[in-house]
């Protein structure tokens, strides 16, 4: 606001001296000049307008290619069927989204993490969490993402996200899990 | 003698499930199917020397051992006649047979002195209350004596008593003891979503608990040598998950093998000189053994399926582990050299499929005895503890809960401990079970507990 009243100003001087030279010579007498502010043209409407073009321009969401950016506008989970380590159309789209912004921000590393539900033990675990985990960097590179940027850890059962034990928590334990450990911008 | 030797024979039958050399009496047992557990009396050791707090003490975990079994009940002191037993002088049977107690112990602890040390001594004699006599035992070079007697450092009474119950347990079943052993398991604490899992240690019995690591990293399914003070584990140490060894005498541990991507579902071969275990690579867990002198290591499995949970026979011939090759996770058989063998259900194969029942089988281990694989068996929304015969016959489940998961045999193979939540979202805790499935007990710790692992009997 401080900064529209100050462009208006500089404006208003602006149209001033246009008005001033634009009038007839004075007399050589001294007198008063015609005062420079007579009529000031009205402030233009247009004017206005262009100087609240900038303000849509300041960023409202999450920084371009940050961590957070990940989070909110392309996913770190993709969700598996029971005992099942295929793939969901869901869970594609999310990789597609993920490979879409790896790409965009090339200095990135991930750690893709296998995780499993309670309903199994923890050795069985532990293996099915690690072939989750290789088919969700096996997609991402299928999408063009180079295999050096992409880890893969399995933690079975042991990192739940969701503390219930019914059907509904045990959906979301189990999860490919992308996160990122270097070169998200901050 | 010959009241003992019905019972304990019978005994033998629900253990093992194959007929002993049978008596009359035997087969009634057997028939009616009701098994009757042994009375014998234990009164309290007589001390010589010693704090009598420290004699009772002694008996007590002696009394406990025994009764832990579910073999034997022992006789309430409050119901002793003779009240002045005395470990050099026969009993009066009559007394004893009142009040139906099959077997008497009689104990003393005295202190002694060697070498200008102060030592424990235990010592215990036994009697047939029925046959009249007394029951001798043999030592360790197979000799007949009257009794047994053992020595240690004060501050070891427990182990003394154990060693006394193994001896009492042994003489009255002819299986070695396991109460003077160790269990190595997985202390957990904090909520849920945040779970520490440490590496923990305590005699058979719950008492001595030791944390061996910090809980800064998550270990997970802890094995014991059958044959050293070494535990085998997988620890989230250093971010990949790998296979570690840890020296108890020593405390140290290190990286098992040079492996190139995770490791895990450790356990010792049975001569406690190699270690199988499971590599994850590219979405592919196959299973590795590795000698633990050279390090060398050799793949077992190439199948693209899941091959996990490695469990070797006692004579180090064969496999059991776990396979997910059929569609869902089953025991497999296979020969250790890799050659192809005659399945169970026909043909021959690198690897026989040996669970057919319904629901998904897992975490097999081959008993120290040979003759029984057990597992954790996963159907209708429920989970067991079973064993099942090495050709996939006989299959018995022992225990059923929401969560019952990862057996491991007591070293005479008699009993099997695991783990338990008991409930949704109950903690888990640990449990034994004894083959015949009647004598069902938790192990209480002072934390959350999971994944028991049993040692061999101490030295």
């Amino acid at each position: 606001m401080r900064r529209l009243m100050m462009t208006s100003g500089s404006l208003a001087l602006l149209f001033g001296v246009v008005a001033c030279s634009t009038t007839p010579p004075p007399a050589p007498v001294v007198e008063e000049p015609e005062p420079v502010i007579v009529e000031p043209e009205p402030e233009p409407e247009p004017v206005i307008e262009v100087i609240e073009e900038p303000e849509p321009v300041v960023p409202a969401g999450p920084l371009a290619g940050s961590l957070e950016d990940f989070q909110v506008n392309v996913g770190e989970r993709v969700f598996f069927d029971l005992d099942q380590y295929v793939l969901t159309e869901d869970a594609r789209s999310v990789l597609q989204r993920q490979a879409a912004w790896l790409g965009s921000y090339a200095d990135v590393k991930i750690l893709v993490a296998g995780n499993c539900d309670e309903r199994g033990t923890r050795e069985y675990n532990l293996a099915l969490g690690e072939r989750r985990a290789n088919v969700v960097k096996d997609y991402l590179v299928d999408l063009g993402v180079d295999p050096a940027r992409i880890e893969t850890v399995s933690y079975g059962k042991e990192r739940p996200i969701a503390a219930g034990s019914d059907e509904s928590a045990w959906a979301l334990n189990r999860n490919g899990f992308t996160q990122i450990v270097s070169g998200a911008a901050s | 003698m010959s009241r003992i030797k019905t019972v304990l024979g019978a005994l033998a039958f629900w253990l093992t499930g194959a007929m002993p050399l049978a008596s009359a009496q035997l087969e009634v047992n057997i028939s009616t199917g009701v098994f009757e557990p042994t009375p014998i009396a234990i009164p309290d050791f007589e001390a010589k020397g010693v704090d009598p707090e420290i004699a009772s003490q002694i008996s007590e975990i002696v009394r406990s051992d025994l009764e832990s079994t579910g073999l034997f009940v022992l006789t309430p002191p409050s119901a002793f006649i003779q009240t002045d037993v005395n470990i050099e002088v026969a009993p009066r049977f009559a007394d004893w047979k009142i009040i139906k107690s099959d077997a008497l112990v009689i104990g003393s602890v005295e202190s002694v002195l060697r070498d200008g040390t102060e030592l424990l001594r235990g010592s215990l004699r036994m009697w047939d209350v029925y046959g009249e006599e007394l029951m001798r035992f043999e030592d360790e070079s197979g000799a007949l004596v009257s009794g047994r007697r053992f020595l240690t450092k004060p501050e070891d009474l427990r182990r003394i008593a154990h060693k006394i119950s193994d001896a009492i347990y042994s003489r009255l079943t002819g299986e070695d003891g396991y109460f003077d052993t160790r269990i190595v398991y997985i202390a957990e604490s904090g909520p849920k979503l945040a779970r520490v899992k440490r590496l923990a240690i305590m005699d058979s019995d719950g008492a001595n608990v030791q944390y061996l690591t910090s809980g800064r990293y998550t270990v997970l399914t802890p094995r014991f040598s059958p044959t050293a003070q070494q535990i085998t584990y997988m620890s989230y140490e250093g971010g990949i998950p790998r296979v570690y060894l840890y020296d108890l005498q020593r405390g140290r541990q290190e990286v098992l093998g040079d492996f190139r991507s995770m490791t895990f579902a450790p356990r010792f071969s049975a001569d406690g000189s190699r270690v199988l275990l499971t590599e994850a690579e590219s979405g592919n867990s196959d299973i590795h053994i590795m000698d633990l002198r050279t390090r060398q290591s050799r793949r077992l499995t190439t199948h693209p399926a899941i091959d996990t949970s490695p469990s070797m026979s006692p004579d180090g011939r064969e496999v059991v582990f776990n396979s997910d090759r059929g569609g869902s996770p089953q025991l497999y058989i296979m020969n250790a050299d890799g050659s192809p063998r005659a399945c169970p259900s026909g043909g021959r194969d690198i690897a026989c499929r040996i669970t057919f029942g319904t629901g998904r089988y897992s975490t097999p281990v081959w008993s120290p005895r040979g003759d029984l694989i057990a597992f954790t068996k996963q159907s209708g929304g429920r989970f067991y503890i079973g064993v099942i015969g090495t050709d996939g016959s006989g299959e018995r489940l022992l225990t059923e809960s929401y969560l019952d998961e990862g057996p491991d045999w007591s070293p005479n193979g008699r009993v099997i401990t695991f783990f338990r939540e008991g409930r949704p979202g109950a903690a888990p805790e640990l449990w034994s079970v004894d083959l015949t499935g009647r004598s069902l007990r938790r192990l209480v710790t002072p934390t959350d507990a999971s994944d028991p692992a049993w040692s061999p009997l101490l030295p």
